[in-house]
């Protein structure tokens, strides 16, 4: 197995995390301001994709397709927190779970009814299509290393509205001390709509992206938002520095896995068992990942609650 | 004689914070002990890693003679020591027997059957009973707990823990909550119950203080700068500090 | 306001009136229904048991209705394949031994992942318990001994001893006399001082530690004979259909599972009852309407939650106790 591979995987396995942690960062957010655990975060994430793919295949801009899943996403988002999840911060987990269970529901069967059963496709453009000569002699994915690109700009871009915003000072007031900032006159209801809408919106920009290089179906988010949930679990609740070190973690975990461990097995199996073995436990190598990290620090390595 | 209870050099920073510092006290046998300071002076802190719900970084518990730094809360639980929580610690929805018979459960020695009921067997029934009927609140035994006012739920609170048997309590805040009524009748029930299990409180209640406390205890920024009567503490120049900020 | 006890032998009555109308009236498809929705209901006894005494929400019940059809998915396909499994052990195709698998090995399943999951409350509990689950679903799929992602089929249902199991009534009195028992078993453990201080638990972990019980033990005890009974429905499921297939593990019937607790009532005795009636019933009619029932569902799911917390029973016996 060359050096090359190995690096192909690796950034194969960075990539996966970006989409990770922009579910996840979300997800995070969302649970460590308003308290909320939200379980429809994967049908926003769907809401991107089906927005990027109606308009790419409308307008065959894919800057116009991005742009509309942001809006859609955010939109979707939007509109649910004011119709639906603020009765829900004041209830118990089971409830909030109960309710956006529901969601999940009618947004996927409700995406079904408008868009039909079969999956949509969604082109990745053409200035980004094609590989791209890295150092080493390593030929990418142009579009995958702009994914990574895109990651990182919107972790560095969150950094600092969250450390240097007044939007980012409400929501880390909000994070320690919910009643404290009520008291403090800030207006709880449009900053709670607002974090919302934009946990929303990078999760309809995580499907926007994800679309082009897997299709866009009904359900494509639920198995994105388990995972995120995994990378919030390691990395702890409330923290967006956690969501992006148990994203990477994550996403390198299970490529990784993949590549190596029927490899491992190999060395003292038959080759065919050693594949299946292999492959079997490199799709639970998250799963024990997590496990791992939650016997070590059952709040996630840089948990904001203890 | 032998202290009941007894903390040596109990020590517990977090991150940068030390909320305790080296904090050695005890409990006399018959006596009522009370903790007290300004806020943030670190008294939750310890009492919490009295009742092991909070491992110190440095120091030691002991409960009639024995370390029990090691033990969780249950097991310091069983092996005597009873507690209170600044907001009653009660099964809210439950009726007020319900909770008694939890009690009786406890001092039955973790023994849970899966398969017998609860509130017919006439063992546990009893304990519970008789538990209910020294507070007062045998009438209420069907009562939902959460409709019971601050200071009856208090009283069940203590109820239930007395189910144990308890060699010591470790309270905090008891008089928390209670309007002047409630407070006295607290005041004079815990003043009955020092012989039977001396009591550690955590107290802002100044007139319960100075009214049921034959020593007192003052944490400061999680040092503990006196321990005496409550002539000695009043008198004490540091204590007056400590409350008032200025040389007194 | 009905009181709940009558409420209960009602259902108990309807649920054996169907199947028996359904018999004379020679149409043994609304049997088969009669049979799931017992089956299912006793899945979701198994998780009100956890979930309705302890106040553990638990996302990945689904794992433990898996294994429970795996269990019997495994036994039967070496059974009818003649093929023996590791250690010479031979299959079966004899209820009795699939069901007491069934039952040691999901029981299993949940003492491994409740020691894990039950460090953790609140949030953590309910995502952890959810990817647990996903963790099982990608294992089925990629073990292709067993089918993998197209699951197996069993050619011939189990057999019991004296009975005609390929007969639709008779499997369903099977099916029902296990649901009965697993309702029988709930109301004596909530009655039973196990019972009390779990439920004293959910309310106040303090309180029960502080007279000397163990929150976390109490906690794992319920959640292992609460995987365990899902883990019979499983086996009961993949009988009834014949088939065993990675979705028994699915993240959306977990979902379900507590989708029924919510309709009929959660922490109601006959809550799972209700609640798989009313979907299967939904399933099944509003399916026929439009292949986009769900939406409705959805919105009355949403509904419910929001406004007649309490379920279906709630609405009908009023608040609890």
């Amino acid at each position: 197995m060359s050096l090359i591979l190995l690096i192909e995987q690796v950034l194969n396995g960075l990539q996966f995390g970006v989409t990770l942690f922009l579910m996840a960062a979300g997800l995070t957010l969302v649970f460590g301001v308003m308290g909320l655990i939200n379980l429809a975060h994967g049908s926003l994430f769907m809401v991107g994709a089906f927005a990027a793919a109606a308009v790419a295949g409308a307008t065959g801009s894919f800057v116009l397709a991005l742009g509309a899943a942001l809006a859609a996403a955010a939109a979707a988002g939007a509109l649910v927190e004011v119709l639906v999840i603020r009765r829900l911060y004041a209830r118990d987990h089971l409830d909030q779970v109960l309710a956006t269970f529901a969601l999940i529901l009618i947004f996927s069967e409700g995406t079904r009814w408008v868009f039909g059963s079969f999956p949509l496709y969604l082109n990745i453009p053409a200035a980004l299509s094609g590989p791209i000569s890295l150092p080493g002699g390593i030929e990418y994915s142009t579009y995958r290393l702009f994914l990574i690109g895109v990651g990182i700009a919107v972790a560095i871009g969150l950094g600092l509205l969250i450390t240097r915003t007044r939007l980012g000072i409400q929501i880390r007031a909000g994070e320690s001390d919910r009643e404290m900032i009520a008291a403090l006159g800030i207006d709880i209801s449009r900053l709670y709509t607002i974090v919302f809408a934009l946990g929303a919106a990078l999760a309809g920009l995580a499907g926007a992206l994800v679309g082009a290089i897997q299709s866009v179906q009904v359900g494509m988010g639920e198995p994105v938002l388990i995972l995120a949930f995994v990378v919030i679990v390691i990395g702890g609740i409330g923290s967006i520095k956690g969501a992006l070190v148990g994203a990477v973690l994550v996403g390198l975990t299970d490529t990784l896995g993949k590549l190596l461990l029927p490899g491992v097995f190999a060395l003292f199996m038959p080759a065919s068992s050693a594949a299946t073995v292999g492959s079997a436990l490199a799709s639970m190598a998250i799963y024990i990942l997590m496990a791992a990290v939650l016997i070590w620090r059952p709040t996630g390595l840089f948990g904001v609650r203890a | 004689m032998n202290p009941v209870l007894e903390t040596r050099g109990i020590t517990k920073s977090f991150g940068a914070v030390e909320a305790s510092r080296g904090i050695s006290l005890d409990l006399r046998p018959g006596e009522i002990h009370a903790l007290i300071g300004p806020n943030g002076a670190g008294k939750s802190t310890l009492i919490q890693q009295i009742a092991g719900k909070l491992r110190p970084d440095a120091g030691s518990v002991h409960l009639l003679g024995e370390d029990v730094t090691a033990l969780g809360v249950a097991e310091r639980a069983r092996a005597g020591l009873g507690r209170t929580f600044q907001v009653s610690a009660l099964a809210m929805e439950d009726t007020v027997l319900q909770n008694a018979v939890l009690g009786a459960l406890g001092a039955r020695g973790g023994r849970v059957p899966l398969f017998r009921s609860a509130l017919r067997d006439a063992d546990l029934r009893a304990t519970a009973e008789a538990a209910l009927d020294r507070v007062d609140l045998l009438d209420s035994a069907d009562m939902q707990t959460a409709a019971l006012s601050h200071g009856q739920r208090r009283q069940l609170e203590v109820a239930v823990a007395l189910t144990l048997k308890p060699r010591a309590f470790v309270m905090d805040e008891p008089m928390a909550g209670l309007g002047a009524e409630g407070s006295a009748r607290l005041t004079r029930f815990l003043d009955g119950l020092r012989d039977e299990a001396p009591i550690l409180m955590v107290e802002h209640d100044m007139d319960a203080v100075f009214a049921l406390a034959d020593r007192i205890s003052v944490l400061v920024y999680g040092q503990l700068i006196a321990t005496g009567t409550r002539d000695e503490i009043r008198a004490n120049p540091d204590v007056r500090a400590a409350y008032l900020g200025e040389d007194a | 306001m009905i009181p709940e006890r009558w409420l209960n032998a009602a259902l108990t009555l309807g649920l054996l009136a169907v199947p028996l109308w359904a018999l004379w009236a020679d149409e043994p498809f609304t049997i088969t229904l009669a049979t799931k929705v017992a089956i299912l209901a006793l899945a979701g006894v198994g998780l009100n048991i956890a979930l309705g005494i302890g106040g553990l929400v638990s996302l990945g019940h689904a794992a433990f209705f898996g294994v429970g059809g795996y269990a019997m998915g495994i036994l039967a396909h070496h059974a009818q394949t003649f093929q023996p499994m590791i250690w010479g052990l031979e299959g079966t195709k004899s209820m009795p031994i699939i069901w007491l698998t069934a039952l040691v090995s999901s029981g299993l399943a949940a003492l491994a992942i409740g020691a894990l999951t039950l460090r953790t409350s609140g949030v953590y509990f309910i995502m952890i318990t959810l990817a647990f689950g996903q963790m099982f679903y990608y294992f089925a799929i990629s073990w292709p001994a067993y089918g993998g992602e197209d699951g197996l089929s069993i050619y011939v249902r189990n057999g019991f001893p004296g009975l005609n199991t390929l007969d639709p009534i008779q499997f369903f009195a099977i099916a029902f006399t296990a649901l009965m028992l697993a309702l029988f078993l709930h109301a004596r453990l909530k009655a039973s001082p196990f019972g009390l201080a779990l439920n004293a638990a959910r309310q106040s972990p303090d309180r029960v530690e502080t007279v000397g019980l163990s929150p976390f033990r109490l906690r794992l005890l319920a959640f292992v004979i609460s995987g365990a009974i899902t883990g019979l429905a499983g086996a009961l499921f993949a009988d009834l259909n014949r088939f065993v297939s990675p979705t028994m593990f699915s993240w959306q019937l977990s979902g379900e599972l507590i989708v029924f607790l919510l309709i009929g009532g959660v922490a109601r005795l006959y809550g799972p009852v209700v609640g798989a009636a009313v979907f299967i019933f939904l399933e099944h009619h509003l399916g026929g309407i439009s292949e986009f029932w769900q939406i409705g569902l959805g919105v009355l799911l949403l509904l419910i939650v929001l406004f007649a917390r309490g379920g279906l029973i709630g609405l009908v016996a009023g608040e609890k106790r």
